[in-house]
């Protein structure tokens, strides 16, 4: 007998909208509305501006390490599609789309200026906190959206992460899940083309990362991650599909990390400038730009004014984050939240603590 | 009352604690269809549904995640793993995620999920089959770690577990699963995590053990009474960590000896931290070293060595004798 084609569903596109020239294909130009259009562009220069400033601050050691966002300014199209009970489950590259929903600037200089206060996150915020184990989020989103559909709500669970999580096994247990079980998920991919060192070419010699999710039988789109326009579209029929009880949905956002890994990492060491260069000739924000004073939705005087805006929200958050900052930090409270309620023999050793910090201000006195 | 075993005791807490709110779930492997490779889910997806008894796919880390994510939703994930020794692969997500949202988010994320295993030898299974591997759990701060030593008990804890707001580690001795039967009250019934049990009353000497060595423990106690006229204490841990010290470190303040039984290896396991709490809090009282009778340094071997292997009632009596005799 001949061997027979199995017919299996979807295949991989790519989707693109706004190019790297500011061309924009009005024939997928998505309906969004125009103040919507400026809020987006806002977010991205906040961001970028925030980002930038950020890495002064940790080169003066008033901050510690954190992980860069630069050039993926462009996550807030996917984020801008959720209600506030939809729930967020980033990884640490996702700072735009943090505040995109509502993370405070200063509690973000707090995390990660070491203070664990910076992880907490208001009530009425359904934001996940970073998650540094690589792809290990992505099955808190699922069962976050298995909760949803169990009690029968229309609300998502929007998972980010990298090309490199793509590799980890918890990433295709989750994809796995998602689809046997149908639940209301969206995993983002931002494939920056970086995974620290390694190249996006020797992370996985599948031609797109969109197609893993077609291993698990769940529509995978590839998209210009630089594109705000088409990442916006892409989530937007993600989202659609999962509150419509469709199940999940995977997005590989191609985008690139134009700055380090972390900021105790070195580029240079591994790849070149002009590669680099050629990427930042795709700027999110700078096409953004041109095609929204191409429709008017911005002038000269209006970019400026962002500009400015930004810096000032910029400076009064690292004011309020100073004042919050001022008094060192309680040694004492690393024993908050372990438990609901701390045993016995934690509660020995916070008393032993104690003991021995007010004996030190003894013997300081 | 009736008379139950184990299996049954750990059914009637999930069925019972289910019956009372639908927020529980229960998921792992082959635990809704088949209810379970030890029958411990049995009936439940008749009366729950698959929704809530959910079979899932073969992955342990995907198993600890998504019911990780359940609970931060609402959720009270009660997931197993089909035998401890399959655990390791979920303690990534346990140690990582599920010990600390509560801490990472400032106590607005909670995990109140339990993952049962059945753990421990004396079954004769493959390798991997016969784990003990509690320290592990035991040694990361913001779990908590209960391992059952009866059906009667077994059923009490598992209530308090499923009702703790924080994540919370169950060991269920799969020795002890059909060995023998309890009166378990219809009635609901708890016992307080982090609290231990005085299962003897005695003077001389004090056994400390928890999980299936319980009852080698209580027969050595008996022939020490019956050939040597010795009063053993005897004290069920039941909660491996927090770990309870108020009761032993009492019990040996009158005893002066100490033996220490538990299946896992020796080095690093729970019977080091016993003995490190009874030379912090009783230390002038003691008569004569700690004695730990524990498993060995060594994977714990196929069934035809097993019994050696395992802290059984001639060790458990010879360590206590030498302890007296001291």
């Amino acid at each position: 007998m001949p061997r027979k084609e199995i017919e299996l569903p979807y295949r991989v596109e790519y989707l693109s909208i706004l190019n790297e020239n500011a061309e924009v294909d009005k024939s997928l130009e998505p309906n969004i509305p125009e103040s919507l259009l400026v809020k987006l562009y806002r977010a991205m220069v906040l961001s970028r501006k925030f980002d930038e400033r950020m890495l002064i601050l940790q080169r003066q050691g008033r901050i510690g390490t954190f992980a860069p966002i630069k050039g993926q300014e462009a996550q807030v199209g996917a984020v801008a599609l959720l209600e506030p009970e939809d729930w967020l489950v980033p990884s640490f590259r996702e700072m735009p789309a943090e505040v995109w929903r509502g993370k405070k600037l200063e509690k973000v200089l707090l995390l990660y200026g070491g203070y664990n206060e910076g992880g907490r996150t208001p009530d009425d915020l359904n934001n996940l906190p970073v998650s540094i184990p690589v792809g290990t989020q992505t099955l808190h989103a699922v069962g976050l959206a298995y909760g949803i559909k169990y009690r029968k709500g229309k609300n998502v669970a929007m998972a980010f992460f990298g090309d490199g999580a793509t590799s980890e096994g918890d990433f295709h247990e989750a994809l796995n899940f998602a689809s046997v079980f149908q639940v209301p998920a969206v995993f983002i991919c931002q494939n920056n083309h970086w995974a620290i060192s390694l190249p996006r070419a020797r992370q996985s010699h599948s031609k797109t990362l969109a197609q893993k999710a077609l291993a698990y039988d769940m529509p995978g789109l590839q998209v210009d991650g630089n594109d705000v326009l088409a990442v916006y579209a892409a989530a937007k029929e993600a989202v659609d599909r999962a509150r419509a009880g469709g199940g999940p949905s995977f997005i590989e956002s191609v985008t690139y990390r134009l700055s380090m890994h972390t900021t105790a990492d070195d580029p240079k060491k591994y790849r070149r400038e002009e590669d680099v260069e050629q990427w930042a000739r795709r700027d999110p924000i700078i096409r953004f730009e041109k095609y929204l004073l191409g429709r008017g939705l911005l002038s000269e005087e209006s970019v400026a004014g962002i500009a400015d805006e930004v810096q000032a929200e910029i400076k009064e958050a690292e004011e309020r984050w100073t004042r919050m900052t001022e008094k060192p930090a309680d040694p004492m409270e690393m024993f908050d939240h372990a438990y609901e309620e701390l045993p016995p023999y934690l509660l020995e050793q916070k008393e032993q603590l104690r003991r021995e910090l007010d004996a030190k201000q003894t013997e300081a006195n | 009352m009736a008379k139950m075993t184990m299996v049954q005791a750990i059914n009637l807490a999930l069925t019972q604690e289910m019956e009372k709110d639908d927020s529980v779930v229960v998921l792992g492997e082959d635990v809704g269809v088949d209810g379970g490779v030890f029958r411990v889910t049995d009936g439940l997806i008749g009366k729950f549904g698959p929704e809530r008894v959910i079979d899932t796919p073969l992955a342990e880390s995907g198993i600890a995640g998504i019911s990780i994510g359940m609970a931060v939703y609402g959720l009270k994930p009660v997931c197993e793993m089909q035998f401890s020794g399959f655990d390791y692969l979920a303690f990534h997500q346990m140690e990582s995620h599920a010990a600390r949202l509560r801490w990472r988010s400032q106590g607005r994320f909670r995990v109140p999920m339990v993952m049962r295993a059945p753990y421990g030898g004396g079954v004769r299974a493959l390798e991997h089959h016969s784990e003990s591997r509690e320290a592990y759990w035991a040694h990361t701060p913001g779990l908590k770690m209960v391992i059952p030593s009866s059906p009667r008990n077994a059923r009490a804890l598992l209530v308090s577990a499923i009702r703790d707001p924080d994540p919370v580690v169950f060991y269920e001795p799969k020795a002890v699963y059909r060995a023998f039967r309890e009166e378990v009250p219809e009635a609901e019934e708890t016992i307080p995590i982090g609290r231990s049990q005085l299962v003897r009353e005695g003077r001389d000497v004090t056994l400390i053990s928890y999980g299936a060595t319980m009852h080698p423990v209580l027969e050595a106690a008996s022939l020490l009474k019956e050939r040597d006229g010795v009063e053993a204490e005897v004290i069920d841990l039941l909660t491996v960590s927090p770990l309870d010290d108020s009761l032993f470190t009492q019990s040996v303040k009158k005893t002066g000896r100490a033996v220490l039984v538990h299946e896992a290896p020796r080095s690093f396991g729970p019977g080091a931290e016993i003995v490190a709490r009874l030379v912090e809090k009783s230390f002038l009282y003691l008569e004569a070293p700690i004695a730990r009778v524990t498993g060995f340094d060594v994977i714990i071997p196929l069934y035809q060595r097993e019994r050696e292997y395992m802290p059984g009632t001639e060790r458990i009596l010879r360590a206590a004798r030498e302890t007296l005799s001291f």
